[in-house]
């Protein structure tokens, strides 16, 4: 069984952290950012063309981690392939040791540094959870016969914050019934508020795995934008409160200290099965993070 | 109906600046209703081509005429003779009369004054919204009357993605999320099972392009006249 999976059902709380593929092909900087979590995580996610902005494949940065002797998460967003494309990346995963996949629908092309490109989403996410399982049973979307089966450990995302979130806990259920056994969720940071929509998940199925998201706040003034302009992220007053009090230069400080004392009220009131942790950018600081949450 | 949108003058004059007698020809259904290629719009491009033409001292002969619909051969034969009189015809419809329109008069260019955008309705005055696709295959009976593939940027079949905010989508705030209005109207009607189905892929082998469709009345009759001619 793939190591990530084990630890899945190990029941112990699990840690995921992300790295974000350059643009460009000097790698040093990601390679240290994998060298440094490898071992302190149970697994690293490798972002798709994050923010619909045209770096290295997700799949050859998973490459990587995996030469570095690290557990990698592909994620596949339905923007830029079809799924043609999204079927024989799966396969090439597979053959390369990558035992984990994360479905997601993809930001759409005109938030990214490609306006004009076309958005390909041929298959939507709940479809693309479909296929996996599909071609865990040796068959393709066309019906074809594979010669040998892929085997996956296959999750999905949720918003625990979107609104409405009627429909996303609809897309929720689907997603779930497709075969998602496991969620990396949206940036949270009202945990009162996490703690519903976890009743709710643990009553759709107990057994899916659920790993709440830390986005590490950086500044007050990120905390602001990310509720002005990103959907589903709602950082609550007193946390930017909290950052905006902290001593001048010492803001990341707090934003890791405010990240690992979530990590750890998240584990020691046993609400979720661990954290899936987006530094966005400063993957140098996961460690510390970890630090703060005592893990 | 069909929206379009006119292109600006300097492209308009530069495709045409080597023709001297020049018929603007308008369309009188979708792009008229939308103000975009009617009789009004050809009058207003034809005083603007004339004024240009002038100033630059390369004066032109502009003849306007408007027909009900470009893309029907029986309003189009009327005004072939008028057409053929000039060196080259400006199509104020959409592609599809700028197309059928060189068709019928070969040796005569035929210039776009329009971009032909998408099809949808009036929303308010002066404001239309994409609402079809066109994809061959109408999921509308279950989704509402409100069609994902058209309304949702991003053509979501199985629900809304992490971008959706406060009934408005990710791209732009002056999109509707379509699962927030598909939810709810499904909603107010009890039909929320509609929509907890898994839907399949798209089908895009439905829409091999160009299509050809011919009524089912007429393929037998095409066979018949086959068979016996």
């Amino acid at each position: 069984m793939a190591k990530f999976k084990q630890a899945l059902q190990s029941g112990k709380f699990v840690v995921t952290a992300e790295v974000g593929p350059p643009k460009g092909t000097d790698i040093k900087e990601m390679l240290h950012h994998i060298d440094l979590i490898k071992d302190r995580v149970d697994a690293i996610n490798s972002t798709d063309n994050q923010s619909s902005v045209m770096r290295i494949s997700s799949l050859g940065a998973c490459a990587l981690i995996k030469q570095r002797g690290g557990e990698p998460i592909l994620q596949m967003t339905c923007r830029d392939r079809n799924r043609m494309a999204l079927e024989s990346d799966l396969l090439a995963a597979n053959v390369l040791g990558i035992d984990n996949v994360l479905c997601l629908t993809g930001d759409y092309i005109s938030v990214g540094d490609h306006k004009d490109a076309k958005p390909v989403f041929d298959l939507d996410s709940v479809q693309l959870i479909q296929a996996v399982r599909l071609m865990e049973q040796g068959k393709d979307l066309g019906g074809n016969d594979l010669n040998a089966p892929v085997k996956f450990c296959c999750g999905a995302i949720v918003t625990p914050e979107a609104d409405p979130i009627e429909p996303q806990l609809l897309k929720y259920e689907k997603k779930i019934r497709a075969g998602a056994e496991f969620i990396q969720t949206q940036a949270i940071y009202d945990i009162d508020n996490f703690k519903k929509f976890m009743a709710y998940a643990r009553k759709v199925n107990k057994d899916t795995k659920i790993l709440a998201g830390i986005v590490l706040l950086a500044s007050a003034g990120m905390a602001r934008y990310m509720n002005s302009n990103v959907p589903g992220i709602r950082v609550p007053k007193e946390l930017i409160d909290e950052m905006a009090g902290a001593p001048k230069g010492k803001a990341l400080e707090k934003g890791i200290e405010i990240a690992g004392r979530m990590i750890r009220r998240l584990k020691d009131e046993k609400i979720c099965d661990g954290v899936h942790i987006m530094a966005i950018g400063r993957e140098g600081v996961v460690p510390d993070i970890l630090a703060a949450a005592g893990l | 109906m069909i929206v379009g949108q006119r292109k600006p003058l300097a492209e308009i004059k530069e495709m045409v600046k080597n023709h001297k007698k020049i018929l603007i020809l308008g369309c009188g259904t979708c792009v008229a209703v939308c103000m975009a290629g009617g009789e009004k719009e050809v009058e207003l491009l034809a005083s603007q081509l004339r004024i240009a033409r002038k100033l630059e001292g390369n004066p032109v002969e502009v003849l306007e005429d408007t027909v009900t619909r470009q893309c029907d051969r029986e309003y189009m034969e009327p005004i072939l003779e008028k057409a053929r009189g000039c060196d080259a015809v400006i199509s104020m419809a959409c592609g599809v009369g700028v197309q059928l329109l060189s068709d019928l008069i070969e040796e005569i260019p035929v210039y776009p004054a329009l971009n032909t955008r998408f099809i949808g309705t009036n929303e308010r005055e002066g404001v239309w919204l994409e609402r079809c696709m066109m994809c061959g295959n109408c999921i509308l009976g279950q989704t509402g009357g409100i069609c994902p593939i058209a309304i949702c940027a991003k053509g979501l079949v199985n629900g809304p993605c992490g971008g959706t905010n406060k009934g408005k989508c990710e791209v732009s705030n002056d999109k509707d999320c379509a699962w927030t209005l598909i939810y709810r109207r499904l909603e107010k009607q009890g039909k929320l099972d509609n929509i907890r189905q898994i839907f399949p892929p798209k089908r895009f082998g439905l829409h091999v392009n160009p299509i050809t469709q011919v009524n089912e009345a007429y393929q037998h009759a095409q066979k018949e006249e086959a068979h016996h001619g």
